[in-house]
C-alpha cells in the first residue's frame, strides 16, 4: 500500500484504476511566412473556430453545472477576441512574418507571464485561461486533435494539471475522480470537479509515479488522502465512506428542488438551525428553505465584552443578506443555565435552568436587550427577518419586550436608519405555561416556535443533561405531544404560524404526528433537511390522521 | 464626458467573471468605457489588460463613460459596478 498525501479540494471518495491524461503534443515550428496577409486571415479562421468551440463548450457546461460554469468559457471566449491579444499576434504575423502558430506561441507567453507575475494567487491562475485559449487556436492551426481517456472502465484520471477545456471534454462517464500533480484550489480542474461532484486531490507533486498507471487507486477528497493498492481495511473503511456519501447525493440529486409536500397535498416549510453566519452556504446547499432559528448567543461567546450593536449588526446583515429573499429567523440572546458568559457576571445559581436566564437577562437589563434589537432592526432592511424571544412563561413578558422594539423603531425613525416594516416576531414555546397561555399569547405575536428540549426539560421536570434519567426524558411522552397540539390550535385561531425548533423537528418517528396536528414548519440542522423531505413526500396525512391524533389520547398509550 | 469614484468592495477584485460580463454590458453601448487606478488606464473593453491592472478590494478606480449615449451607459455602468464589484 502506497499512501500519497495531496489536497482535496473536492470531496467524494472514488476508487478505480490510475490512468495518465493523453494529451496530444505537438511542437510549434516557427518560419517566416512569405504573405502575411494570408497568414493573418489563417489566424483569424482559427480564432473564429475557436470561439465557436468555446461556445459550444459553455452551451454543454451550462447544461451540465449551470451558468457560472458556463461564464467560463465566455471569459475563454472574450479572452481570444481581446483587442490587446490580437494586436500582440497581428503585429508578429504582419511586422515580424512570423507563422501564426509562433505568434500565438508568443503572445500566450506574453500575456501568461503578465498574470503569473502579479502578486494574487487568483490572478496567477489565470495564466492559465492565456495557454488553455492560445493552446486551441494553435491546435486548430496545426490539426491536432484534443486528447482523451481512450479507457473501456471508468478511471481515477491523473495530469500534471487539466486545462478547463480539458476537464469539460472529458467524457465523464469514464471519470471517477482527478489527482493531479500541481494546481491550486482556485484551478479549474478544482471549480469543476466541485461543480461536477467528482473528487478531486491537487498538488501531490512527484508522489505520483507513471509507473503506477493502471494500479487501483483510492481517493478521498476530504482528507487529499491517495493511496495505491490500498489494504482491506483502508480499502473498507473508505468504501464505507463512499458508500454514506452517495446515498446523500443520490438523495440530494432527488430531492433538490422540490417541495416539502405530503402525497394529499399538504405543504410544510423545511427550514434549519444554525449558530453562527459561516453556516449559510450548509443551508442553502441542502436546500433549507430559510433559517428558522438562528442562535444569536455566539456573538457573545465570541467576545470578551458585551458586543456593540455595530458589531451584532454587521454579523446579521451578512446572514439575511446571503439567506436573499428566505425568511430568517433570529433568537435574542438565550444564555444563563447551560450557556455562562463571563463578562455577564451572572451569580451562581442553585438551579439554572430555572434561573435568569433568556427573555428574563434581557428583561432585568434592558441596555443589552436594546442595543441587539438595534442591531437586528437595522440589519432587517437587508433580508426577511422574525425576531423571536426565548423563555416566555408569562403576557406581560412579551408586552414588554414588544414594548422595547416599539422604542427601537420610533429611535431608528428619528436617526434616518432603515429597517424593515414587515419584521415577524415571535417567541419560543418551550415551557408549560406558554403552551398553555398560548391562546393569548397568539394575540401578541406572529408565530410561535416549539423549543422541544427544554418544553421537553421543564413539562416532564426531568433534567436533559442528566444522563440517569434517560428513560424518563422522554420527548414522544404524549404530555409534550398534547401540548404541542394545544399551541398549533390556538396559534391557528389567531392566524399565527408554529414551527419546531427543537431536535424533535428531525425526528422522523415524529413526522406524521407534526403533519397530522398542523405544524406549518420544522426547523432542523442543515443535514437533516434532505432525508426530512423524503419522509414527509411519502406520508398522506389524511390516512395516517385520526390515528396519530387517536393516540395521543388513547388508552392504549402505554407512554 | 462623465464619470465617477468607486471602491471595490469584492474580495477577488475586478477578476475574470464579472470583468467578462462587463465587457458585455459595455458593448451594449456606443460610449467608450475607461477604467482608471493611479496613473494607469485601460478601455474596458480589454478584458486582459483591465484584469492585469491587478484591481484589488478596497482600490479606487475612477470610471469614465465617453459617447453619444454616456447619460444612458453611465447610469448602467455605475450600477454593475456596484452589484459586481
Amino acid at each position: 500500500m502506497i499512501s500519497i498525501q495531496g489536497k482535496g479540494v473536492s470531496t467524494g471518495v472514488a476508487m478505480g484504476p490510475l490512468y495518465y491524461y493523453q494529451r496530444a503534443k505537438s511542437t510549434i515550428r516557427r518560419y517566416e511566412v512569405a504573405d502575411a496577409e494570408a497568414e493573418w486571415n489563417r489566424f483569424k479562421a482559427a480564432q473564429a473556430k475557436a470561439i465557436e468551440q468555446l461556445g459550444a463548450l459553455a452551451d454543454k457546461a451550462r447544461e451540465e453545472a449551470g451558468d457560472d460554469a458556463a461564464m467560463l468559457f465566455e471569459t475563454h471566449q472574450m479572452m481570444a477576441e481581446d483587442m490587446d491579444y490580437e494586436e500582440a499576434i497581428e503585429g508578429l504575423i504582419k511586422e515580424s512574418l512570423l507563422n501564426a502558430e509562433a505568434a500565438v506561441t508568443d503572445t500566450a507567453a506574453q500575456f501568461a507571464d503578465m498574470f503569473a507575475q502579479m502578486d494574487d494567487s487568483y490572478m496567477q491562475a489565470r495564466a492559465a485561461d492565456v495557454k488553455d485559449v492560445s493552446g486551441r487556436i494553435i491546435g486548430i492551426l496545426t490539426g491536432v486533435v484534443q486528447g482523451g481517456i481512450d479507457s473501456p472502465v471508468p478511471v481515477i484520471l491523473a495530469a500534471d494539471d487539466l486545462a478547463p477545456s480539458e476537464t469539460v471534454q472529458l467524457d465523464k462517464s469514464k471519470i471517477l475522480g482527478f489527482v493531479t500533480e500541481g494546481g491550486s484550489g482556485s484551478s479549474h480542474t478544482a471549480i469543476l470537479a466541485r461543480t461536477m461532484g467528482i473528487p478531486a486531490i491537487i498538488g501531490v507533486g512527484d508522489q505520483l509515479k507513471p509507473e503506477y498507471e493502471g494500479r487501483e487507486v483510492i481517493v478521498d477528497g476530504s482528507t487529499g488522502a491517495v493511496i495505491v493498492d490500498a489494504d482491506e481495511s483502508t480499502r473498507s473503511l473508505l468504501m464505507a465512506k463512499r458508500e454514506e456519501q452517495l446515498k446523500r447525493q443520490k438523495l440530494l440529486e432527488e430531492l433538490k428542488g422540490k417541495e416539502n409536500i405530503t402525497r394529499d397535498g399538504q405543504k410544510i416549510k423545511v427550514f434549519c438551525n444554525i449558530g453562527n453566519p459561516e453556516d449559510v452556504p450548509v443551508v442553502l446547499s441542502n436546500d433549507g428553505g430559510g433559517i428558522g432559528l438562528f442562535r444569536s448567543e455566539f456573538l457573545y461567546l465570541n467576545c470578551s465584552d458585551y458586543p456593540t450593536e455595530d458589531y451584532q449588526f454587521e454579523a446579521y446583515k451578512k446572514v439575511l443578506s446571503d439567506m436573499g429573499d428566505k425568511e430568517v429567523v433570529i433568537r435574542t440572546l438565550d444564555i444563563g443555565a447551560d450557556k455562562q458568559i463571563d463578562y455577564f457576571e451572572l451569580p451562581k445559581e442553585e438551579n439554572p435552568a430555572m434561573g435568569n436566564r433568556a427573555l428574563r437577562i434581557c428583561l432585568n437589563r434592558p441596555e443589552i436587550f436594546k442595543t441587539q434589537l438595534r442591531a437586528l432592526y437595522r440589519a432587517s432592511a437587508y433580508g426577511h427577518l422574525g425576531i423571536m424571544f426565548p423563555m416566555v412563561t408569562s403576557v406581560w413578558e412579551v408586552k414588554e419586550a414588544r414594548k422595547m422594539c416599539e422604542l427601537v423603531k420610533k429611535e431608528l425613525t428619528q436617526e434616518g436608519k432603515p429597517f424593515a416594516d414587515d419584521v415577524q416576531i415571535g417567541i419560543m414555546i418551550e415551557t408549560p405555561a406558554a403552551a398553555v397561555m398560548s391562546d393569548r399569547l397568539a394575540k401578541l405575536v406572529d408565530f410561535f416556535s416549539c423549543g422541544t428540549n427544554d418544553l421537553t426539560q421543564y413539562t416532564l421536570a426531568c433534567d436533559r443533561q442528566n444522563n440517569d434519567l434517560g428513560r424518563f426524558f422522554n420527548p414522544h411522552h404524549p404530555a409534550v405531544l398534547r401540548l404541542l397540539k394545544m399551541v398549533c390550535d390556538n396559534a391557528h385561531k389567531n392566524g399565527v404560524w408554529v414551527g419546531i425548533c427543537g431536535e424533535l423537528g428531525a425526528d422522523l418517528d415524529l413526522t406524521e404526528t407534526f403533519l397530522s396536528i398542523g405544524i406549518d414548519e420544522l426547523s432542523v440542522s442543515p443535514r437533516a433537511v434532505l432525508p426530512l423531505r423524503q419522509k414527509i413526500r411519502e406520508v398522506t396525512v389524511s390516512e395516517v390522521k385520526e390515528k396519530v391524533l387517536g393516540d395521543l389520547f388513547s388508552d392504549e398509550n402505554t407512554i | 464626458m462623465k464619470s465617477f469614484e468607486y471602491v471595490i468592495t469584492d474580495p477577488v477584485g475586478i477578476h475574470a467573471r464579472p470583468a467578462g460580463i462587463l465587457v458585455k454590458e459595455i458593448k451594449k453601448y456606443a460610449s467608450t468605457v475607461t477604467v482608471a487606478k493611479g496613473e494607469k488606464s485601460v478601455n474596458a473593453l480589454k478584458l486582459m489588460a483591465l484584469m492585469g491592472m491587478g484591481i484589488k478590494q478596497g482600490d479606487t478606480v475612477k470610471v469614465t463613460v465617453d459617447g453619444a449615449d454616456e447619460d444612458t451607459a453611465f447610469a448602467a455602468i455605475q450600477d454593475f459596478f456596484k452589484n459586481n464589484f
